[in-house]
């Protein structure tokens, strides 16, 4: 389960991240943001530049061409 | 290749350098191997600034562009190729009181000629996000240990801190990128498939059935990737290093450097750049870049005299 939900398919790097970031920002410790990305450049760069940020990558599925995250604010 | 030495061979010229006001001659190529550099323009020199990785402190910058501003005869500087900031338009009647006055804040002047030169660097792990190897740390080590010593020709250096290669470690003489060994570990594994996905070489596919990784070591470049990417820490670094590589440059006939190790570690970069110096120096002609002499000499040589330093950074994947 989530708390939140964000959909970033056809949002460009790193756009696609700084929006991640925002909305993680304005959630609380602990809770599940689920982060929707297309593959390619997307999930390259995002997963590890969440990391980056502290925050902690909980689930991954793949769903045909894009991800279902789920990202559990630090 | 005798295009490096043919300004001023006769050029000499009465000035005081001292700074005790007496006069003496002095010739300006011994000038070219202090870092000043003679300009079109009667009796102007760009004076080149000594900053290992092109890194600066504010504190030294503000007091350098005072330096610049009181003494360039055009109020300009010049950021050079190699990182380094020039003065331009400097008079030479005034090169004493400006080394002095870069002396006392702690600037010293670079060089130019047959020597080891200013080491080049990205900014490297210490706030590049795909950095591997300090990449800064290695080029002021390297700048204080070896800037200056004498070889047959110019012997320049870089460090990059990934396999981007910013720092362009494949035109150096000799070139060092940050590499590092990614390991897996299937019990932290969930089969999530992102490294599959984060690896640019295409070196990891994906179980069709678990999802876990399938990795391809010939694929590799080291990069890291996937150790970033992955969000439980199945992929995890087993060793960093740095790629070495040997005999490049540019210039009017470019040459790509050969890679002579593949994963040397922070603590053997002085060692092997010492070794290689003295082969260098020991097989070298007079204007001849160590890429030439490899040609000339032969690999094989120069790797013998190399393995006290090279046999124990083996292979990736071993």
């Amino acid at each position: 389960m989530s708390d939140s939900t964000i959909d970033l398919r056809g949002v460009m790097c790193p756009i696609n991240f700084v929006k991640t970031k925002l909305k993680l920002e304005m959630m609380e410790p602990g809770e599940i943001l689920e982060v929707i990305l297309d593959s390619g450049d997307p999930i390259q760069n995002v997963p590890k530049s969440i990391k980056e940020e502290g925050h902690k990558i909980v689930e991954v599925k793949k769903e045909g061409d894009f991800f279902r995250l789920k990202v559990q604010r630090s | 290749m005798t295009d490096h030495f043919i300004e001023d061979k006769t050029t000499k010229v009465t000035v005081a350098v001292d700074g005790t006001g007496a006069a003496q001659k002095i010739d300006f190529n011994d000038l070219k191997s202090g870092g000043f550099i003679k300009q079109r323009q009667k009796d102007l020199f760009t004076v080149r600034l000594r900053c290992p990785g092109g890194r600066l402190s504010t504190e030294k910058l503000v007091e350098i562009s005072k330096i610049a501003h009181k003494y360039s005869k055009k109020g300009v500087v010049h950021f050079s190729f190699r990182q380094s900031l020039e003065i331009l338009y400097v008079d030479y009647k005034e090169f004493s009181t400006v080394v002095a006055e870069l002396e006392k804040i702690g600037q010293k002047v670079a060089s130019c000629g047959p020597r080891v030169r200013v080491p080049t660097a990205c900014g490297g792990c210490e706030y590049n996000p795909n950095g591997l190897t300090d990449t800064q740390k290695m080029a002021d080590m390297v700048d204080k240990t070896f800037f200056g010593t004498p070889t047959p020709h110019k012997f320049k250096t870089s460090f990059s801190g990934c396999p981007i290669d910013c720092a362009r470690t494949k035109e150096m003489d000799m070139g060092f990128q940050g590499v590092v060994d990614p390991k897996w570990e299937e019990e932290a594994c969930t089969g999530c498939t992102i490294c599959s996905e984060a690896c640019k070489e295409d070196a990891i596919a994906s179980d069709p059935d678990t999802g876990k990784p399938i990795f391809d070591p010939i694929k590799c470049i080291f990069c890291g990737d996937c150790i970033r990417a992955c969000p439980t820490e199945a992929w995890k670094p087993k060793r960093y290093g740095h790629i070495v590589r040997l005999g490049g440059k540019h210039g009017r006939h470019p040459m790509e450097a050969v890679e002579v190790c593949q994963f040397l570690p922070d603590e053997k970069v002085g060692d092997a750049i010492k070794m290689t110096i003295d082969w260098y120096n020991a097989n070298g002609k007079r204007g001849e870049r160590i890429g030439n002499t490899i040609k000339r000499v032969g690999l094989e040589s120069y790797l013998k005299h190399m393995e006290p330093v090279f046999q124990n950074a083996a292979k990736a994947g071993a």
